[in-house]
């Protein structure tokens, strides 16, 4: 059986499943049966100074968006930092940590960007014996007006100070988690790096409005009558994680940081797509807010047996293998050629590859042979776009063929060359990189 | 005493009150509005949907589940009710299985096609419960229509016709308007007296008058119809009822099928309603299954069908036979009906001979069997009488022992169009029926106004 224990940046945890910080992780209650279910870890929801708690609104924090069957595709959220008072978080974090030595609990933190604020609360985490500390520079609503949350995560010149001042004050790891309410992620976790943060997490919730109440023409969630954008998240934002998440693991100047994976994960195959992408572990809360602590289950004994079946002894084997092939799109060899190829037994012939080519696209793809409903691909006219295959409902019906050097592209009449050749040498590109004479 | 299903005889109250409503509630219920939505969002929204073609009206399915699936189910009602008035009517009858759900790509995928008819009877509910009418009538032309029968292709054409602007007399032989919808088919199909409230929705549209009572060639003539009005639409579906040919066939306890059918629909009281307590039917198509469910459902002990060719040879399709098997109805093949053998006047059991198929011939093997009934039905097909027609103008001209029509509806005479089972060509399906009445409509307001222009 594959070892799936995980180190992330020291901190131990039987598995790389963890509970990302938000209202799972609020108090000891659920992290009690969180870690009872089987998670590896937890952060813990995140922390505000000493002093009159923070207050929620009294109405709804979260929308969503549903598939026909009202299963959660996305979700947003207007919920502040916690509410409790930092007494009895830490207090709990405290005993939980006891209860659980074999788990990662990590401190989430949001305080004022004030150095004294940081120093005050840093050695009140470590005193609850927490494996690590979490500076919440994501979360877009709410705390960011307070010039908190993403309101740091968008200015990289403060992330690298507080991380600096985290790293004086504490000897706890510390992990930044970013928001992706930004234009180019490697900034901010540049910075992060810069201020010798000792990992980074991502991403925390994207600016969202779910929905707008059509009769009263208010935005959702709705508080009275009014609506304040939410950070969305859940499956829906996890091709927008994983591609930063690659981004700063492929930065030259970020290269080996090592990163905590958030975004949408559901199901083990998520999990493992982010690891494979470079992030060290991943942090899970929509799924487990949708179905519960005992998805963990899935994760765990699905993961074990992608790596047995594909024969990987352990998660290093894989953290980090898709990162190479992450690439810039000059890069991409225009001199593979595929085409689409439909399987005229698994076809249903809804038309819906013919439809989407002929309206949208190529006119690759035909809909009538011989008076008779047939659809097959025109391979003069394939440019090997694969929207037929992203709109066949049959899984497996519609591939993409690559053709074998020599063979003749229909479409440009000319053979496949065996050769790669990129945008950056090609001789429509005015900028080519033209070979030393 | 014996009670219940083992009374002899033909009885009625054979089973209590609850039985009876629950035996005769909705076959399909409704789909509720989450189940609406789920089932719509497995419509593909195919390129030139087979579902689409399949359908005798034409209704541009893939848009109507659309609409459906994003909240808009009076546009998909609209959607439906362009192409076919009594959408609501076939969304509850149309042997679905046999037409766009045996084409729906998911039925060749999976075995499982999208519930097209619950979906369409889900958008027409709720437009029809809102009373929403979509149609406007046109200007009055001044032409007046002489629509003979309300049944579907009656009412389709009326509503057309009204819809165009002219004015539209029905004359119906029976007291209700609706003809099979409202007399010919099984009660579980259409609840709640669901047939007159359609006939309610296609008439507010207005410019059509209902006569009830009115039958042709006793109350008026084709001829007198032709004087005073500018066309006429025959709608007058099928009055004849074919014969077993059997010896005793008037005995006492042989019925009509499709009369059983409408006694049942028109009954206030089910209890009231005598059923045998073995029954026989003769026959495989939908009339057949019709009265033998509903026999079974009556509370007989016992019902056979009776079937003189092969089960692949039913007109009865493959839902309606499990349908059958399914209230434990038992049905034979390959047996015809030679003697219904009686007691006293009333039949006591029915004597059969074994066929089978002698090159393309059927051929009685001489084998013979007998089964014990208190009741027949016959319900072996249904015929069109013409003698009402001819008498008092020129003859009309048929093909097939029915009205002979062209491509529009057109008969031999001028100013007379025809549809629905009346028709040589019909596949005595409703949806059919809407359509052609639907389309002489269009013929005639073609040939009544200029081109369309009044």
């Amino acid at each position: 059986m594959a070892d799936i224990r995980n180190n992330f940046i020291g901190i131990k945890s039987p598995n790389p499943f963890w509970l990302a910080s938000a209202p799972p992780t609020d108090k000891a209650y659920n992290v009690e049966r969180a870690f009872k279910a089987g998670w590896g870890g937890v952060v813990w929801k995140t922390l505000g100074e000493q002093g009159p708690p923070v207050v929620n609104v009294n109405g709804p924090r979260y929308g969503a968006i549903w598939g026909a069957d009202r299963r959660l595709l996305g979700l947003n959220n207007i919920e502040l930092i916690t509410d409790r008072d930092l007494q009895t978080n830490l207090r709990e974090m405290k005993q939980v940590k006891m209860n659980w030595p074999d788990r990662a609990l990590v401190a989430s933190i949001m305080v004022p960007c004030v150095e004294e604020s940081w120093k005050a609360i840093l050695p009140l985490v470590e005193e609850t014996g927490a494996d690590g500390i979490e500076l919440n520079f994501g979360c877009p609503h709410g705390m960011s007006e307070r010039g908190m949350g993403s309101a740091v995560g968008q200015v990289p010149e403060y992330i690298e100070m507080v991380v600096r001042w985290c790293k004086q004050y504490t000897r706890m790891p510390v992990i930044t988690k970013l928001t992706p309410n930004i234009t180019d992620i490697r900034k901010p976790a540049r910075a992060a790096h810069a201020g010798g943060t000792d990992a980074v997490s991502l991403i925390n919730t994207i600016n969202s409005i779910t929905g707008v109440d059509l009769d009263n023409f208010a935005p959702q969630p709705t508080i009275d009558g009014k609506g304040s954008h939410g950070g969305y998240c859940g499956p829906a934002v996890k091709p927008i994680a994983m591609n930063m998440v690659a981004e700063i693991a492929r930065d030259p100047e970020t290269r080996g940081l090592p990163i905590s994976g958030i975004g949408g994960i559901t199901t083990w195959r998520d999990a493992a797509e982010f690891m494979a992408l470079g992030a060290g572990n991943v942090q899970v809360c929509t799924a487990a807010m949708t179905y519960g602590f005992k998805i963990v289950q899935e994760m765990i004994a699905g993961l074990e047996n992608w790596l047995d079946e594909k024969g990987h002894a352990s998660l290093s084997d894989i953290i980090g293998r898709a990162t190479p092939n992450v690439t810039d799109w000059q890069y991409l060899n225009l001199n593979y050629v595929a085409k689409a190829h439909i399987d005229q037994d698994a076809c249903i012939k809804c038309g819906r590859c013919h439809i989407a080519c002929e309206d949208t696209s190529h006119q690759a793809i035909t809909s009538m042979v011989n008076g008779a409903r047939y659809f097959e691909v025109i391979e003069a006219e394939c440019v090997g776009c694969n929207l037929c295959v992203n709109v066949c409902p049959v899984e497996g019906c519609i591939t993409m063929e690559p053709l074998a050097a020599g063979v003749v592209d229909q479409r440009t009449g000319k053979p496949v060359s065996p050769i790669y050749a990129n945008w950056t040498t090609h001789p429509n590109n005015p900028m080519a990189k033209v070979a030393a004479e | 005493m014996a009670t219940g299903h083992f009374i002899e005889g033909i009885a009625g109250g054979r089973l209590s009150s609850d039985q009876y409503a629950d035996n005769f509630s909705d076959l399909h219920p409704p789909l509720d509005h989450h189940e609406a939505l789920v089932e719509s969002d497995r419509c593909y929204f195919c390129y030139d949907a087979p579902c689409m073609n399949a359908c005798p009206t034409s209704i541009d399915i893939p848009l109507f589940i659309r609409q459906i699936a994003t909240g808009n189910p009076l546009g998909s009602a609209k959607t439906i009710f362009d192409q076919n008035i009594l959408g609501g009517m076939c969304a509850r009858v149309c042997p679905t299985e046999t037409l766009c759900e045996e084409v729906c790509v998911r039925e060749v995928a999976e075995g499982k096609p999208v519930q097209i008819g619950r979906l369409q009877r889900y958008a027409t509910d709720v437009a029809m419960s809102e009373g929403k009418q979509f149609y406007k009538r046109a200007e009055p032309t001044g032409k007046s229509i002489a629509v003979v029968g309300a049944g579907p292709a009656g009412l389709a054409a009326a509503h057309r016709l009204a819809r165009h602007g002219h004015e539209v007399t029905i004359l119906e032989a029976r007291p209700k308007a609706g003809g099979l919808n409202e007399y010919g088919i099984a009660a579980y199909k259409s609840v709640d007296d669901f047939a007159q409230a359609e006939v309610d929705y296609v008439t507010a549209i207005g410019g059509i008058d209902i006569q009830n009572g009115k039958a042709l060639g006793r109350d008026f003539q084709l001829a007198d119809l032709m004087r005073n009005y500018d066309a006429v639409f025959l709608g007058l579906g099928l009055g004849g009822v074919n014969a077993l040919r059997a010896e005793g066939e008037d005995a006492d306890g042989v019925a009509n099928a499709v009369e059983f059918i409408s006694e049942l629909r028109q009954a206030s009281d089910l209890s009231s309603l005598p059923v045998g307590r073995r029954v026989v039917v003769i026959g495989g198509g939908m009339t057949a299954i019709d009265a033998a469910v509903q026999s079974k459902l009556l509370g007989a002990e016992e019902v056979t069908i009776c079937y003189r060719r092969g089960q692949e040879h039913m007109n009865a399709s493959g839902f309606e036979q499990d349908l059958a098997a399914a209230n434990g109805v038992t049905i034979r093949h390959w047996l015809q009906p030679k003697r219904v053998i009686a007691e006293n006047g009333k039949v006591s059991g029915i004597e059969l001979e074994y066929t089978a198929m002698s090159g393309d011939k059927l051929v009685g093997t001489g084998e013979r069997l007998t089964l014990v009934a208190d009741q027949v039905f016959k319900a072996i097909g249904q015929s069109f009488v013409p003698a009402h027609l001819n008498g008092s103008s020129e003859q009309i001209e048929l093909e097939g022992g029915r009205i002979k029509v062209d491509a529009e509806g057109r008969t031999s005479l001028a100013k007379v169009w025809a549809g629905g089972d009346c028709i040589f060509g019909g596949d005595d399906l409703t949806v059919s029926a809407v359509a052609q009445g639907r389309d002489a409509a269009e013929s005639i307001h073609r040939a009544l106004t200029s081109n369309g222009r009044a």
